[in-house]
Order: structure tokens, then C-alpha cells, then sequence
């Protein structure tokens, strides 16, 4: 078993600020061309206290030194479950930066953005397409962002029909941002077990007339399709409420089933998920939201029209939830995502759902009867393996951070909440079969090392700069910034 | 397929190893009545030449600062953005990495974050600043929401002179929260009218929200709403559209603001149509525990080194679920990265340098504008980069005759503020030589009656 991680050349690096030294500067401006202008002494301030003082090559050697102590798609295999980090294409980088692009102001009179709003137009297309929905809203910042405009949408519309419910079903296996989202709509959550995959039954037995919605990921967070959607989706409408799927899966869906032909109502998708946007460290991402002909109405303003052959900006929407953010949405993502779409084609975005779970399906019969799968239901995009039956009192977190010493950024872990100990494993159709079997060689050499050498495993990374953290240091004593 | 690996053999060995016998079969969890029969009804995939060819004609179909003279403000801003902002976030170690739950392979974008926080800090006169958020619309809703949950009070003042998306955008994160909502007017100075503040200000206000400088350009006088704002317990969120005001103006926090949530575009980020942005978010210590978003805290490794990781969770959606202070779960991480670069190169004597210019070619442009028959200012308060122009012909007839003339000359306030059609807002930056202000006014003179 060879090992893709070795020590090497570690750069040490201090804190920007640490580098200061007064007088030095990082900067140019060309010569002030206009006389100063004063400003009262009771509005102006003296200086701001701690900025540093730098020259360029002082700047670019801090983050370029710290550039390395990070990992990255582009440093290798990524399995972060449910998160889809999938290989990021360059040309979209390129694309974002064209200058009419990247240059072009939001409040451009409409005529002079017809670029713009033409990419915009076609993206919301596009997606409306993919996804099965009548309308899209590209609005949203991010997919927890969307979640709240969705449920805010789904509110606004049962308000319209005089309906005022007050409550919003949760399977367990949500992500963590749906209750928040639903109590921030003004919802009290009620969960309902799923045992895997949702009952109709389960949904029937807490569905009343008090229940606005109810909140679904599909697949959900164990990678597995929930498969009574439909009648899920009869149970919830037939007491007059409404279903909202969280599109974090949507990777595992392209060309082959459509969320709108389900009965969901409406639906967030995570650009960077599905449409291999980069992630920058956490973000930006871009969650646009799609809706059925009923609930367009209510969708953000503005949404982006065709009028013959102009692009518009439509405000004239009276039943609109309003702006959750200003201008139109997270643009430089939108245009990523469009050229990946545009690169794709529809038979690429099918065959990029459709090696996305066979790499799954892969590492699953490899690791399958080493880690115990808590869940023996057909895995789509990901798989969800428990430490169940590791040895030496080795636990999730000890598997990821030895994983880490092999070269790799370890899976997902102790997410879905259901599982006890629970690793998730998302490989995106984007690595070879060489990879995945060097990745599966490394987790199974761990599971042995559980039970020969598990003290390896529980002071993991060895091989890292720095090793394991106090954490609960941090949290107890919070020092959030520098202070000299 | 250039961006999937698996050739054929690759995937015949696999599915023998999965033990199925087609992709087709490992999809039998999928009901066939929701499978999609037919082909995505999508353009067929362009090669990476002509994706570039198509993505090149719409960007030619954009106006932007290089093909035309621009004055345009308004919460984005057209600012230098220095070669090493973008050399650096393109690094893919930066952009192609995730939420930095792995700490301790994930120190570049931890560490950058923290200095990020402390920049926020100095900059804003505040104790405490977020890991950022969507963008300063957003950020200024949620401090909108945390200073409910900090005065347990339902009443929330905005000011009429704060920009429009913002309050629009607080309006729908409030919508069904049960806070009355109250605009404050703005007085001849353009500023927020502090007879009416004290009027709407009472024991139930939570927050009142200002602009800093507001939506027309013109520097509120924040110590005077704070004080006011104080007497009665509320808090004052100051909402910061033009950041590089800060390099000369007072911090929000030296003049009393309790949150200062803000719009960090314009340290180094492209204008992009609108996003992404980047929101800050910065707070009092007392109020650490309701902040929302993420944090990231200094620590020591197990053998004593210091190092960086995402702190204070037990506020956050994963933990709390639905009592979380937000459901805020990506932040703006690598904007974040691109404000921290820029601030890094401006340090003490450019942030007051760049704001000075800004200042200064405003004053020129505005006095210039000012001495042209036909055209006013109509607000007096003191103003940092953009002021609203009153213009006798109307603003729509000045603003298209300006763009025959290849310059975007500002933004109509007609549309947000019903009854003045004759005002747009004018912006001038460190980005507007003096040749191009000259010519903006020779141009509105050309019309002038």
C-alpha cells in the first residue's frame, strides 16, 4: 500500500499583521488630479488602528504561503459527502472574468446589460428544464439562502389562498438548515423518523391541516432516492399543503428523473454542487429556486423576461415575497454554471449523473463488509458507512483525520445525524477508477490499522503541519481576531 | 466528455465489481413512473472554443467602465482592483476548497479568514466580525433579526434615506416574524430626520438602521442616532454600502453602532452584475453568542502551535437546528479572501489615501456640477463619493442624453422614490480622472437650459 501523502517542504508563515512595518507600501495610485477636498474634523477619523503596512511581494508571498497549507479539488480527491466537490473546469474561471462580464455594473440601464440578462434568461431555462419547474428565481446566494425564499414563496402563497398553517414536517434526515429555515418563516418543525427512506404512511400519520409544508431532500442524506415521492406528494396536497425539496442531490438526477414530475412543489439547487462551481474556501455559491406555475407569482422580484427579442427586468410582480438580497443574484457563479451546462449538453449532464453513482456504487462494494453500511438500499451519488465495527476504540473522526496522513481530505463525518458515527462518502463523477481505488486501498489499510496499531489512528494527522486542535479551547475562551 | 474519466473498460470492470449489469440497473431505487423518458431538452454541448465565442458576443453586449465613461454607484461601486487580488484567489487551493471543516488541512483559508475578522474589526471600531456573509443586504437583515433577539423588542425603525434593496431585502426576512416595521423620513440635508426618529423611537424599538454614508451618498450623523437610539435601549445597526468611506470617515463603532453590517465589494471584488458580494458582519463582544454565521477563533495544536479553526458552533444550523441564531450555512469565503488581499495591500496609508481621492474628486465634480444653470444639489448634508444631482429637464432626459454620448451618468431616483423625477445619484471614484469628470460636465452643460 503506498501512501500519496509524505512530508515535505512546510512553509512556517506569521499573521499578515505580523509582517507590518511602517512606511512600507503594497500599493499605487495614480497622482490626485483635483485639489483636496477637507472634511470636518467631527466626521473624520486619524487612521484605522492596526491596519498593516506592507509591500507587494510582502502580500503575495503571505497568501501564496498560505495558499499551500490548504487542499483543494485541484490537490485531489475531495469525498465530502453531500457537499459535491466535484472538479471545477477552468474555462468557466476564464468565462467569469471576460471583462463585459466581470465589468458590467447592475444598474446599467437594461438596453446597455442585454448580455447580461440574455445568460441569466437562458440559465433560468435551463434549469427549469432540468428540474421539471415553471419558473426559476436566480436570486438566492446560497442553497440555505434559497431554502428560506422557497419556504418564505410557499407562506406567501398558502397566505394568499387565506390559509394560515403554522406548522412544517422534517424528516430526520434533513440537512441542518431546514428547521432553522422553517422557524426563520415562522414554522414550528415537526420531525418525522424515516428509517431510510420516508413512508407515505410516516407523512400521513402527522399530516393535518395545520401543516403548511413539508421538507424533503431527494436523495436524501443517506444517498438513497426516496422512493413513495409521488404518494408522499398526494398525502401532503390532499390536506392542502405544499412539498419543498431540498436540491442539495440534484447531481444524482440529471436527465434521469425531474423533481417537477415528482409533485414537489418547489425545489433549491446548489450551483455548486451540481454545476461545478467552485466553493472558494466556503463560498460563493448560488442556490436559485424553481416553482410550479402556481407559485411563480410569488417568487423574489425581479425575475429576467423576453419581451421579442429584449431582456427585461420584471418588477411589475404584486404577489412577490419581495428582494432577499440586493440586485439579481450571485452572477459571476450564474455564468459558471451556464458554461458548464453549455459544455455538457444533455447527454453530459446524464453521464455525469450516472458515473457520479456508479464511483459511489464502486467504493460501496469495495468498502462493504469492511465498514459496516447501516443502510443496504441501492446508494445513488453517495453511501453512508457507520464505525460500527472499527477495533481499538477507533471512531469516525480518528478514521478521517488518519485519512488525511494517506493524502486525502477526509468524507463527510457524523452527518446524517441518524447514523450513529456515520461517514459519508461522495467521490462525484469527476475522479477515474485509479483514484477510487487508491482512495478505498487507503480506508481499508486504516480499517486494519484500527485493530493493530489504533494509537496511530487516534493521534491522526501525523503528517500535517499542525496537528489536531483544541477546539474546545477556542470555543471556551473565543480570541476571534488579532489583537498585537 | 473531457471533465469524466471512465472509458469503457473502466466502466465494464466497475459495474462487475458493483456486481450489476448495466449503469442502467443502478438506478432500480428510481420508480420508472418519475423517470424522465426523453432527452433534456437542452443545446447540444459546445467545445471549449465556441463556448468562448458565445460567452464572448454577450459580453460584448454589456456596457461596462471600458466602453463607456461611468458614474454609476449606488451600493457597487467601480473601484481598482490591483493585479495581485485576482492572481492570488486564482490559486486553486484557495477556490477549489470547501467550508474548512478539516482544520488541519485547511489552515490558508482559516487563517485568512481571521485576519479577514480583524481587518473588519479595525476597520468598523467594532469587537467581534463574522467569517462574512451573502452580500451587505442580506447582512444588514440579519442584523436587523439580531437585535430582536438581543432586545427581546418587536419595533424596527429604517431609515427612508438607507438604500432601497436593503430595506426591501429586511422587509422579506421580517415578513412573517410579527416586528412592525416603520420607514423614517429624511430631511432637506438628505439625512435621516432626527425630530422623526425621536418621535417613532419608544421603549418597544429594537432597532433603528442607518445608512453610513446612506443611499444618497450623504455621512448620517450616527453619533446623534445612537445617542437616541440608546435612550430608549435600542440597538443601532449602521449599514455600510461604500466601505472605503471608512478609511477616512469615524468608525460606526467609535460613534455608538451596536451592529455594523456592510457591503465589502468594493475592496477588490468585480462589479459582476451584481454579485457575488460580500456581506460584513461585526458586533459587540456582550452580543458574541446571538451573532449569526460563522467564526473562526485562534487555538493550539496538540503540540502547542497556534492555528485556526471554526469556532462558536453550538449557534449554528447544524447544532441548533431550529433554534439557531440563522440558517446562514456557505458564507462568501473566497470574497472574504479578495478583501482581505486588497486591504493587505492598501494598509494604513492607502485605505486614506484611496478614500481621500474619492472625497476629493466627488467635491470636484459636484461643485462643477452645482455651477451649471439648470442643475442643483439638492441635498445639503456633507457627502463622501456619490450625491444626488436635481436636474430641470428630468433625470431620464439628462441620464439617455449622457449615454449618446458613450457616459453611464448615474442612477434615476424616480423608481425608488416616487415625486422626484429630476434626481439621479452620481459616482465618482479614484477610478474617474479629472479629464472624465470634466467631460461629464461638458456633456450635462451641452443640454443645460
Amino acid at each position: 500500500m503506498k501512501s500519496l501523502g509524505t512530508t515535505g517542504l512546510i512553509l512556517n508563515e506569521k499573521l499578515i499583521f505580523e509582517h507590518s512595518d511602517p512606511g512600507r507600501k503594497g500599493y499605487s495610485l495614480p497622482a490626485l488630479d483635483v485639489p483636496e477636498a477637507p472634511l470636518s474634523a467631527e466626521l473624520a477619523r486619524n487612521e484605522v488602528p492596526g491596519f498593516p503596512e506592507l509591500s507587494e511581494v510582502d502580500v503575495v508571498r503571505h497568501f501564496t504561503r498560505l495558499s499551500t497549507w490548504n487542499y483543494g479539488v485541484d490537490s485531489g480527491l475531495y469525498p465530502l459527502g453531500s457537499c459535491t466537490m466535484k472538479y471545477n473546469p477552468k474555462v468557466n474561471e476564464v468565462a467569469a472574468r471576460l471583462q463585459g462580464l466581470a465589468g458590467a455594473h447592475p444598474y446599467a440601464p437594461e438596453h446597455l446589460a442585454q448580455g447580461a440578462l440574455a445568460l441569466m434568461y437562458h440559465l433560468q431555462q435551463a434549469l427549469a428544464e432540468i428540474s421539471g419547474f415553471s419558473a426559476v428565481t436566480l436570486q438566492p446566494a446560497a442553497g440555505a439562502h434559497g431554502e428560506l425564499t422557497g419556504m418564505l414563496v410557499i407562506r406567501a402563497c398558502l397566505e394568499a389562498r387565506g390559509d394560515s398553517r403554522k406548522k412544517v414536517i422534517i424528516p430526520d434526515t434533513a440537512h441542518g438548515t431546514n428547521p432553522a429555515t422553517a422557524a426563520l418563516c415562522g414554522y414550528e418543525v415537526v420531525p418525522v423518523a424515516s428509517d431510510g427512506i420516508l413512508s407515505a404512511a410516516a407523512v400521513a400519520a402527522v399530516m393535518d391541516g395545520e401543516v403548511a409544508a413539508l421538507m424533503i431532500t431527494n436523495p436524501n442524506t443517506l444517498g438513497l432516492f426516496e422512493s413513495e415521492i409521488t404518494e408522499i406528494c398526494n398525502v401532503v396536497h390532499a390536506k392542502g399543503g405544499l412539498v419543498y425539496c431540498d436540491g442539495a442531490n440534484l447531481n444524482a438526477l440529471l436527465g434521469i428523473a425531474r423533481p417537477g414530475d415528482m409533485g414537489i412543489d418547489v425545489m433549491h439547487f446548489n450551483l455548486h454542487k451540481t454545476f461545478a462551481t467552485p466553493h472558494g474556501g466556503g463560498g460563493p455559491g448560488a442556490g436559485p429556486v424553481g416553482v410550479t406555475e402556481e407559485l411563480a407569482p410569488f417568487l423574489p422580484v425581479p425575475l429576467v423576461v423576453k419581451d421579442g427579442e429584449v431582456f427585461r427586468l420584471d418588477y411589475d410582480r404584486p404577489h412577490s415575497v419581495g428582494r432577499v438580497k440586493a440586485f439579481y443574484g450571485n452572477f459571476g457563479i450564474l455564468v459558471r454554471a451556464w458554461a458548464y451546462i453549455r459544455s455538457m449538453g444533455p447527454q453530459g449532464l446524464r453521464h455525469a449523473t450516472e458515473m457520479a453513482v456508479l464511483n459511489a456504487n464502486y467504493i460501496r462494494a469495495r468498502l462493504e463488509g469492511t465498514y459496516h453500511l447501516p443502510h443496504r438500499r441501492r446508494s445513488m451519488h453517495e453511501v453512508v458507512f457507520s464505525d460500527r465495527d472499527l477495533g481499538g476504540d477507533c471512531h469516525t473522526l480518528d478514521v478521517a483525520k488518519r485519512l488525511i496522513d494517506y493524502g486525502y481530505h477526509p468524507p463527510t463525518i457524523y452527518f446524517p445525524l441518524v447514523v450513529k458515527g456515520a461517514i459519508m462518502i461522495e467521490p462525484t463523477e469527476t475522479e477515474c477508477v485509479e483514484v477510487l481505488d487508491e482512495f478505498c486501498d487507503a480506508m481499508l489499510a486504516i480499517a486494519k490499522e484500527t485493530q493493530e496499531n489504533p494509537d496511530l489512528l487516534h493521534q491522526a494527522p501525523l503528517k500535517t503541519r499542525t496537528r489536531r486542535f483544541d477546539e474546545t479551547a477556542a470555543a471556551r475562551n473565543p480570541r476571534l481576531k488579532w489583537e498585537g | 466528455m473531457r471533465y469524466i474519466p471512465h472509458t469503457e473498460e473502466d466502466i465494464r470492470q466497475m459495474l462487475e465489481t458493483v456486481g450489476v449489469g448495466s449503469v442502467e440497473a443502478l438506478f432500480e431505487g428510481v420508480p420508472a413512473a418519475v423517470r424522465l423518458n426523453r432527452p433534456l431538452a437542452l443545446p447540444a454541448p459546445a467545445a471549449e472554443s465556441e463556448l468562448l465565442r458565445e460567452l464572448g458576443r454577450l459580453a460584448a453586449r454589456n456596457a461596462t467602465a471600458a466602453s463607456h465613461l461611468s458614474f454609476l454607484g449606488g451600493g457597487a461601486y467601480n473601484h481598482f482592483i490591483p493585479a495581485v487580488v485576482d492572481q492570488l484567489i486564482s490559486r486553486s487551493e484557495f477556490y477549489t476548497a470547501y467550508t474548512p471543516y478539516q482544520p488541519e488541512i485547511s489552515q490558508g483559508t482559516l487563517q485568512a479568514i481571521f485576519e479577514y475578522q480583524t481587518l473588519i474589526c479595525q476597520l468598523t471600531g467594532m469587537d467581534a466580525a463574522n467569517a462574512s456573509m451573502y452580500d451587505g443586504a442580506s447582512s444588514c437583515a440579519e442584523g436587523v433579526l439580531m437585535a430582536v433577539r438581543a432586545t427581546r423588542r418587536r419595533k424596527v425603525l429604517l431609515s427612508r434615506a438607507l438604500h432601497p434593496e436593503y430595506r426591501a431585502t429586511v422587509a422579506t426576512y421580517c415578513r412573517y416574524l410579527e416586528l412592525e416595521m416603520i420607514e423614517i423620513p429624511f430631511d432637506a440635508a438628505g439625512r435621516t430626520e432626527p425630530g422623526e426618529l425621536e418621535r417613532l423611537l419608544d421603549k418597544e424599538t429594537a432597532a433603528v438602521v442607518a445608512g453610513y454614508p446612506n443611499f444618497f451618498g450623504v455621512i448620517e450623523d450616527l453619533a446623534a442616532i445612537s445617542a437616541a437610539a440608546h435612550d430608549c435601549g435600542a440597538y443601532l445597526v449602521a449599514a455600510v454600502q461604500e466601505p472605503i468611506a471608512l478609511g477616512l470617515l469615524k468608525s460606526p463603532g467609535e460613534l455608538g453602532a451596536d451592529i455594523v453590517a456592510g457591503e465589502g465589494q468594493s475592496f477588490g471584488i468585480p462589479l459582476s452584475y451584481g454579485g457575488p458580494y460580500l456581506g460584513f458582519f461585526a458586533a459587540r463582544k456582550k452580543d458574541l453568542r446571538s451573532m449569526p454565521g460563522r467564526l473562526v477563533g485562534e487555538t493550539v495544536d496538540s503540540e502547542g502551535r497556534r492555528g485556526f479553526v471554526l469556532t462558536l458552533a453550538t449557534r449554528e444550523q447544524h447544532i441548533r437546528r431550529e433554534k439557531a441564531t440563522s440558517n446562514i450555512c456557505s458564507n462568501e469565503g473566497l470574497c472574504a479572501l479578495m478583501a482581505t488581499i486588497y486591504l493587505s495591500l492598501l494598509g494604513k496609508q492607502g485605505i486614506r489615501e484611496v478614500a481621500k481621492q474619492n472625497l476629493a474628486k466627488a467635491e470636484y465634480a459636484k461643485q462643477k456640477i452645482a455651477a451649471l444653470p439648470g442643475f442643483s444639489l439638492p441635498f445639503a448634508g456633507p457627502t463622501f463619493n456619490e450625491f444626488v444631482v436635481e436636474a430641470q429637464e428630468g433625470a431620464d432626459v439628462v441620464l439617455g442624453r449622457l449615454e449618446a454620448a458613450g457616459i453611464l451618468g448615474g442612477i434615476a431616483l424616480d423608481r425608488w422614490y416616487g415625486g422626484m423625477p429630476g434626481r439621479f445619484l452620481v459616482c465618482v471614484t479614484e477610478q474617474n480622472s479629472r479629464e472624465e469628470i470634466d467631460t461629464l460636465v461638458a456633456a450635462l452643460a451641452g443640454g443645460g437650459r
